[in-house]
């Protein structure tokens, strides 16, 4: 983990705001599949599985269908294990459905350089063959580092590099905010 | 998987796994909870993941071994590293290049992870202080098998849900293994309870005292059986004998063999484990072996697991900093 000190901000999204971007998104994602046949969510670890099943629940109110949610952990296909703090804890994928020749949305919390995107794609490759593989984050921060977009945002957020964008939501932070936060000034 | 310890809150901050006996329970907890991601990886129609791509490991075994050897090579390579197996037949080394040197230029080809194995004890530590490669004890004489102890206590946990509190009696050769040195450390570690058992001559003197006062000793098969719900049987090795301390290999049977009449006053759910390669008819009858209770293929299965877990763990251990989430 970084050594600088990151303080609070300003509060971007506040539980209303999160709910109706997600309710939002969940309209999007039916709409663009002409419905939910065939269409699949897998929220990357930790707080896109979260927001994920959230989307879900979403979805089934709009459309009146379960859709199959899954879990992906890709740890094990990001390419800077070199620089990983001496803690790599791995856990475990949970896909419980074949995904080949589905619409799979993966859900993010927020997208940032793309790399974690491209490592979930990766994972998705050898687990089978999706019909298409779209992209929802709850943020776009920007300073992409890859040619990765995404197809399904629930807010545009500009930020300094130095800047850092927390996500908080209620089932693990007990918080449901988005905060953007700033280094600490260093002292002389 | 459950553990008993916090796992999240263990790092792993180690170059080398040389042993359980310098382990914390956490970090041992740790290995496991990582050990169970990776078994699902050999579930898959496409076994590899690229965690390890662009990493050298080196198989350095100056004893034969198959399984153990087998095991490290397919873990290397399911998560995508490249391996290279020497053994000490066919090498330099039977040219007269002491240990040292044979590590020294294999570090100058820029390896990453070297796994050792050798007839004498401490040889792994001696390379590992000369080393700036991580090293891996793949054993060493008959001190430490440390990955073959973690594959054993994975075992445990899958298959009892817990360590903690578990009656695991180790029997047969225990003077001459270096398996179960390492299960008393891992064992008593995190909270089980050791019984070892076999002829005095197999036993060596205040063994006892390794575990922590986990640890007793009985010469009674009956006394090791009643009440266990594990029980590990050792080969006898008859390389590491200098001297004959058992009469005859059948009257070891007769005395310490596990049959399937001496199972009946075992637990129902007893697991017999075996490290392997198993000598059937002396420690363990071929019915017991390949009976219900056995797990001993399960414990081969999960070996590639924990070996995948020690690799990556060791590999990701380096300092530097790890970015936010993107």
């Amino acid at each position: 983990m970084s050594a600088a000190a990151f303080h609070d901000k300003a509060r971007l999204m506040d539980p209303e705001a999160i709910r109706r971007a997600l309710t939002r998104v969940a309209h999007e994602i039916v709409e663009h599949h002409k419905g939910t046949i065939d269409v699949a969510l897998v929220g990357i670890r930790t707080r896109g599985a979260i927001l994920a099943q959230r989307l879900a629940k979403e979805i089934e109110a709009i459309d009146q269908r379960t859709i199959p949610v899954g879990i992906l952990d890709i740890t094990l296909y990001r390419d800077d294990l070199s620089r990983i703090a001496p803690n790599p804890v791995v856990h475990s994928t949970a896909i419980e459905f074949d995904i080949t020749d589905l619409h799979l949305v993966l859900v993010d919390d927020v997208l940032f350089t793309g790399r974690t995107i491209r490592a979930a794609l990766n994972a998705i490759n050898d687990l089978g063959r999706p019909k298409t593989i779209q992209l929802a984050v709850l943020v776009d921060r920007g300073h992409r580092e890859l040619p990765i977009r995404a197809d399904y945002v629930g807010k545009n957020i500009p930020t300094n590099l130095s800047e850092r964008i927390d996500v908080r939501l209620n089932e693990l932070d007990e918080k449901e905010e988005v905060m953007i936060e700033a280094a600490a000034a260093v002292r002389p | 998987m459950a553990t008993e310890h916090a796992e999240q809150t263990a790092q792993w901050t180690k170059k080398d796994l040389l042993g359980l006996r310098h382990l914390t329970p956490e970090e041992i907890t740790l290995v496991l909870h990582t050990a169970a991601s990776f078994r699902d990886i050999s579930l898959r129609p496409i076994k590899k993941v690229p965690a390890l791509r662009g990493k050298t490991i080196v198989n350095l075994f100056f004893e034969p071994s198959t399984r153990t050897r087998t095991s490290f090579e397919l873990a290397a390579k399911r998560l995508s590293a490249d391996i290279v197996n020497i053994a000490a037949a066919g090498s330099s080394l039977s040219k007269g290049e002491t240990v040292l040197d044979t590590v020294r230029n294999l570090e100058a080809m820029k390896v990453d992870v070297l796994v050792v194995r050798h007839a004498a004890a401490g040889v792994p530590h001696l390379i590992a202080q000369h080393a700036a490669s991580s090293v891996i004890n793949a054993g060493d004489g008959a001190h430490e098998h440390p990955t073959q102890a973690l594959l054993d206590l994975f075992t445990m946990h899958e298959k009892k849900g817990r360590v903690t509190g578990l009656q695991v009696s180790i029997i047969g050769d225990i003077a001459h293994s270096r398996v179960a040195r390492s299960n008393i450390w891992g064992l008593t570690k995190l909270g089980a309870r050791v019984t070892l058992c076999g002829p005095p001559t197999l036993i060596p003197p205040h063994v006892e005292q390794l575990g922590q006062g986990g640890v007793r000793v009985t010469h009674q098969l009956e006394e090791a059986i009643r009440g266990a719900d594990v029980l590990m049987l050792l080969r006898i090795q008859h390389e590491r004998q200098e001297a004959q301390l058992v009469p005859s290999l059948r009257e070891f049977r007769l005395h310490y063999g596990i049959t399937r009449e001496r199972l009946a006053s075992a637990k129902p759910d007893v697991l017999i484990m075996h490290p392997g390669p198993v000598n059937r008819g002396v420690e363990l009858d071929s019915d017991v072996a390949d009976g219900p209770y056995s797990v001993i293929l399960d414990q081969v299965t999960n070996g590639l697991a924990v070996r995948m877990a020690v690799l990556y763990l060791v590999s990701g251990a380096s300092r530097g900093d790890h970015e936010a989430a993107d």
